[in-house]
């Protein structure tokens, strides 16, 4: 890994200080996206700035909407996260138990990986992403593989996702890197239903004919290949067809 | 940059690059070699340490990400003569061939003692093990040793 400075700022003014300050700066949260990264040079940042001193995990529900903070852990998610037990199994699938203790749902969120489940989460949730500067809704949020609303240094502080009556998360994990060859979340929000899926196309987005179909009791559609993904692990017919699989696997397990 | 790490109940002053892995400084600095680098990629586990007692990939945090936290490794465990309950099991039930991810399977096996308490299934155990490779053994004597050991650590406690 090439050398950097480490800033730990205590506060976001600070934090967005030191990102200003020249050179190509990055904010370093769980780290488990970026320090891979970093090993391998494809990120090679002048400037690390760390995250973990700006007090920004926790859980708290308010009214319609479960907050979490951005720094708060996979594990903490999947432990805290009751009032949406949908997201909490999501949170409880990621990686594996150490990738869970450290990886955040800022960090994913911002990363906006194609193959990550987070992301499928806070569309299907209608979920209000809350930065230093802004507020943007999940639907304008994520804008294609690894891409997003976020402005250079803007810091994401929390998530609001909205409480569903019943949700549910499935995925067909690729089973070494145990990210999502496809995943579906599925809620019910009482008068409507949203479907997102991750892993099948070049980033997370929702799945209308789906939607229309469950909220009309009609038959589940079929997702058309054209615009999906296709890689080593699966070509875009089997990934279409896995999006029906999976759809009706998360139907099944409404929580 | 200048660093202090709090490694086995011991405070270690060190000066590292900020790039330096906590793994780095573990084997190539301070000569804890007990935990091992088995991908660099962040999947096999071998480099499992406890911060604060919740066990993470030393290979995938920086040194200077662990001040201010208590680290263990696999050295702070037990002794040559009286090893952890956890490493006892291991032993006991042949849960090594080569030893190479063993350091990592016995964080592994604290970190569900954590989570879990001291009475794991098989079942639990064996999901619980995705974030340890192990090329040797086919784990079936792993899950044994931790399911053990994780016995043996309620008595021990007791
Ligand atoms: C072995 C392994 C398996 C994994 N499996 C899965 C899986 O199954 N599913 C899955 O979804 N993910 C998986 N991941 C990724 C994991 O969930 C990461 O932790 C996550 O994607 C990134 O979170 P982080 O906190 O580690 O972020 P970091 O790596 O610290 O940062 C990632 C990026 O986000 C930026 N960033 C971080 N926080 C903020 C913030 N608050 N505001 C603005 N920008 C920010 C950083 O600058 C960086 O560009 C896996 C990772 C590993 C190593
Ligand atoms: S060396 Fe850290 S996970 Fe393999
Ligand atoms: S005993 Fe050799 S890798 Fe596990």
């Amino acid at each position: 890994m090439r050398d950097f400075d480490l800033v730990r700022p205590a506060s976001l003014a600070a934090a967005t200080a030191a990102f200003a300050a020249g050179g190509e700066a990055a904010y370093l949260a769980g780290g488990h996206t970026l320090i891979p990264a970093m090993k391998s040079r494809l990120r090679m940042p002048d400037a690390l700035i760390d995250l973990a001193g700006l007090d920004l995990a926790g859980i708290v529900p308010d009214g319609k909407r479960l907050w979490i903070g951005a720094m708060t852990r996979h594990a903490d998610v999947a432990g805290g996260a009751s009032a949406i037990p949908g997201l909490a199994a999501l949170a409880g699938g990621i990686g594996d138990p150490q990738v869970r203790n450290r990886g955040t749902l800022g960090g994913s969120i911002a990363n906006n990986d194609p193959a990550a489940d987070y992301p499928a989460a806070a569309l299907a949730l209608d979920a209000l992403i809350e930065t230093d500067r802004a507020t943007h809704k999940a639907d304008d949020f994520f804008q294609g593989m690894f891409t997003t609303a976020l402005a250079d240094g803007e810091i994401i502080t929390r998530i609001g996702f909205a409480i569903p009556q019943r949700s549910a998360y499935a995925k067909f994990r690729h089973p070494a890197s145990r990210y999502a060859v496809v995943g579906v979340y599925v809620a019910d929000h009482g008068n409507s239903w949203r479907v997102a899926v991750t892993g099948a196309g070049p980033g997370v987005f929702r799945w209308a004919e789906a939607e229309a179909a469950i909220a009309a009791g009609g038959a589940l559609p079929t997702l058309p290949a054209d615009d999906l993904n296709s890689d080593i692990h699966a070509g875009p017919e089997y990934r279409a067809h896995l999006c029906g699989v999976m759809l009706k696997q998360a139907l099944a397990g409404l929580v | 940059m200048d660093m202090t790490l709090n490694i086995n109940g011991q405070a270690h002053d060190v000066a590292a690059p900020a790039a330096s892995l906590l793994v780095e400084v573990l084997r190539d600095t301070l000569g804890l070699t007990g935990t091992h680098i088995g991908c660099d990629t962040s999947q096999c586990g071998a480099c499992h340490v406890l911060l604060d007692g919740v066990a993470v990939k030393s290979c995938t945090l920086l040194a200077a990400q662990a001040q201010g936290a208590a680290i263990t490794t696999i050295e702070g465990l037990g002794t040559a003569e009286t090893l952890h309950p956890m490493q006892q099991a291991f032993r006991d039930a042949h849960g090594l061939q080569c030893g190479f991810c063993t350091p990592g399977m016995v964080m592994a096996g604290l970190e569900m003692v954590r989570r879990h308490g001291t009475r794991l299934t098989p079942a639990l155990v064996a999901h619980e093990l995705e974030g340890n490779l192990c090329r040797c053994t086919g784990y079936l004597n792993i899950v044994k040793a931790i399911v053990a050991g994780a016995a043996a650590m309620e008595t021990a406690d007791a």
